[in-house]
C-alpha cells in the first residue's frame, strides 16, 4: 500500500485491474486504492508478471502492506507460458499514430477479442485501459446486456454516501445527484465511513492551518502583458484539431516551472528550520472539485515538456482529478504549487503556501484592460500574477525575480513551445 | 467533413450531451437559454475546450477558436450548428 500523501495511514483496496499471471510493467496501473481524500490508480513500481494478489478488494490495510507479489514469471507452476506474441500488427489509424496500451490491457483485450485499433483510449496520453476496452465488449449474445460501468457524478457519489446508498443500485449510466434518494436508509455501517467531503474538508483545513500559523508568508504581485503570448497561442491553435489547442493556462503553468528552475530559492522544502532546495521541478497544480473541495495532483517537470505534451498531461490530471481518480505518481510532492483561479474569474489570488513548500504562484483572470505601451495607451489582456512566498526561507527580492522572470519568459512564448 | 445543418433540435441534444460529459450533475433545465454557460456551469478553460471538443467530435462541425464567441449561451450553440458551414 503506497503513501498517497503525508497525511494518509491506511488505504483501501477497491479494484484490482491485473490478475494472476499478467505480464505488468513499471508505470502500469495495476490497481485502485480509496484514501479518505479520493480513489486513486496505483501504478506498478516494478516489471515482471503477477504471482499473487494478497490484499483482496475491500480490505483495508496500513501503508507499507505488501498488496501483491511480482516475480519474474518463470516461478509459476503449469505449462510454460506462451511465447509472447510480437505486437499484432494494429492497422493504420488515421488519427492517433498508434495504440497505447499495456501488456494487460492487450492481454485482455485479445482474450475479451476485441480490436484494440477500434478502442478510443482514455489513459494518458490517449492510451488504452482496461476500462475502455471493457466498454468496448460487444455484448453477450443472447444475454441480458451486463449493465454498462455505472458513472456517478462526484457530487452523487457523496450525497449516496451520506445517504448509504449503494451508487450501484442507481439506474445509470449516469448516476446523477438528483438520483439518489434523498430518504434512504441502507443497512448502516458499524462503524460510519467517514465521507470524503469530509476527509477532504479535514485534510485541507488542517494542512492550512499549520500553513497560517507556521509559515511567515510575504505576498508579490505583478501585471504581466500577455499580447505577445496570446497572439503566439493563437496562430498556434489555429487551423489544428480541437484535440490540439493549448489552453493560456497550459502556457502559463510551463513558464512557471520553468522560473522555478531559474530561480531554485523558491522550488523546494522547508524541514526542521532550514530549506532544502529540490533539484527537479515538482508543479503542484491546484484542481477544484465541482461540488466543493480542491486537490492538488503534482505535475513532473512541466519546464522539460513540450507544450503539446504538457497540454495533454494538463488535460488527464484534470480530468482525472475530477473523476475521483488520479494516479499514484500525480500525488507524489510537488516542490511548487500554482493556483488558476483566474480561470474562474476572479483579478487576483493571494495564496496560502502547501507545507512544507515555500511558495505559491497564483494567476488571476486574463482580461482586457488598458495598459501603456510605449507613450500610448493601448487595450492588452492582461493577467496578475503573484507570489505568496515563505520568509523563513526567503526574501522579497528572491520573490521578485521570480516574478520579473515570469514576466521575461511570457514575453517570448516561442521560447516555451 | 462537411455537416449538414442540424435541425434545432439535433442541435440542442448535441450540445447538452456534451455538457453533461464535463458536468455530470449539471441541471441544465435550470440553465436560462441566454445564459452564460461558462458562468452558469461554472466551467473553465479546460472544462470549456472539452466541452468544444466533444460537440466538434459528435457534430463534425469544425470549431476554431474565433467560433468560440458563438458558444456562449445554450441559444448560441444552436444558432452556431443550425448554420451551414
Amino acid at each position: 500500500m503506497p503513501s498517497l500523501g503525508a497525511d494518509m495511514d491506511e488505504g483501501t483496496v477497491l479494484e484490482w485491474l491485473v490478475a494472476p499471471g499478467d505480464v505488468v510493467h513499471k508505470g502500469d496501473v495495476v490497481a485502485v486504492v480509496d484514501t479518505s481524500k479520493a480513489a486513486v490508480e496505483v501504478e506498478c513500481f516494478d516489471s515482471g508478471t503477477i504471482e499473487r494478489l494478497i490484499v483482496p478488494v475491500g480490505e483495508t490495510v496500513p501503508v507499507g502492506t505488501p498488496l501483491a507479489v511480482i516475480g519474474d514469471g518463470r516461478l509459476r507452476a503449469g505449462p510454460a507460458p506462451e511465447p509472447v506474441a510480437e505486437p499484432a500488427p494494429v492497422p493504420e489509424l488515421p488519427r492517433p499514430p498508434k495504440v497505447l496500451a499495456s501488456p494487460p490491457v492487450r492481454t485482455y483485450a485479445k482474450q475479451a477479442g476485441v480490436d484494440l485499433a477500434s478502442v478510443h483510449g482514455t489513459g494518458r496520453g490517449g492510451a488504452i485501459t482496461r476500462a475502455d476496452v471493457a466498454r468496448a465488449l460487444p455484448p453477450p449474445h443472447g444475454e441480458p446486456e451486463p449493465p454498462p460501468a455505472v458513472k456517478v457524478s462526484p457530487y452523487a457519489r457523496r450525497l449516496a454516501r451520506e445517504r448509504h446508498v449503494d451508487p450501484a443500485t442507481l439506474p445509470g449510466p449516469v448516476v446523477h445527484a438528483r438520483d439518489v434518494p434523498a430518504t434512504a436508509r441502507g443497512p448502516v455501517p458499524e462503524q460510519p465511513e467517514r465521507d470524503r467531503g469530509g476527509g477532504m474538508r479535514e485534510a485541507i483545513a488542517s494542512l492550512m492551518s499549520r500553513s497560517t500559523k507556521e509559515i511567515p508568508h510575504y505576498y508579490l504581485s505583478t501585471t504581466i502583458d500577455l499580447h505577445t503570448a496570446l497572439e503566439w497561442l493563437r496562430e498556434h491553435n489555429r487551423g489544428v484539431s480541437v484535440h490540439r489547442r493549448v489552453v493560456p493556462a497550459a502556457l502559463l503553468l510551463k513558464a512557471t516551472a520553468v522560473a522555478a528552475a531559474e530561480v531554485p530559492a523558491l522550488n523546494g522544502h522547508w524541514i526542521e528550520g532550514c530549506f532544502h532546495p529540490s533539484g527537479t521541478v515538482r508543479l503542484g497544480v491546484a484542481v477544484s472539485l465541482r461540488g466543493g473541495g480542491l486537490l492538488v495532483p503534482s505535475l513532473e517537470d512541466p519546464g522539460a515538456s513540450a507544450l503539446d505534451e504538457l497540454m495533454r498531461t494538463l488535460t488527464g490530471v484534470v480530468t482525472r482529478a475530477r473523476s475521483g481518480r488520479l494516479r499514484s505518481s500525480e500525488l507524489e510532492p510537488a516542490t511548487l504549487t500554482v493556483t488558476n483561479l483566474g480561470d474562474l474569474g476572479v483579478e487576483s489570488v493571494q495564496g496560502v503556501i502547501y507545507p512544507p513548500q515555500v511558495a505559491l504562484v497564483g494567476f488571476g483572470a486574463i482580461s482586457k484592460r488598458p495598459w501603456a505601451v510605449g507613450d500610448l495607451l493601448g487595450v492588452r489582456p492582461l493577467v496578475t500574477a503573484t507570489l505568496a512566498a515563505d520568509h523563513r526561507a526567503n526574501d522579497g527580492a528572491t520573490g521578485a525575480r521570480f516574478l520579473g522572470t515570469l514576466d521575461r519568459l511570457l514575453q517570448r512564448p516561442e521560447e516555451l513551445r | 467533413m462537411t455537416a449538414e445543418p442540424f435541425t434545432p433540435d439535433r442541435a440542442r441534444d448535441a450540445v447538452r450531451t456534451a455538457l453533461l460529459g464535463i458536468v455530470p450533475d449539471a441541471e441544465l433545465d435550470d440553465v436560462r437559454p441566454d445564459e452564460n454557460l461558462r458562468q452558469a456551469l461554472e466551467l473553465d478553460s479546460m472544462d470549456f475546450l472539452a466541452f468544444v471538443r466533444r460537440l466538434a467530435d459528435a457534430t463534425g462541425k469544425e470549431i476554431d477558436e474565433d467560433d468560440y464567441p458563438r458558444l456562449e449561451t445554450l441559444d448560441s450553440c444552436v444558432g452556431f450548428l443550425t448554420t451551414g458551414n
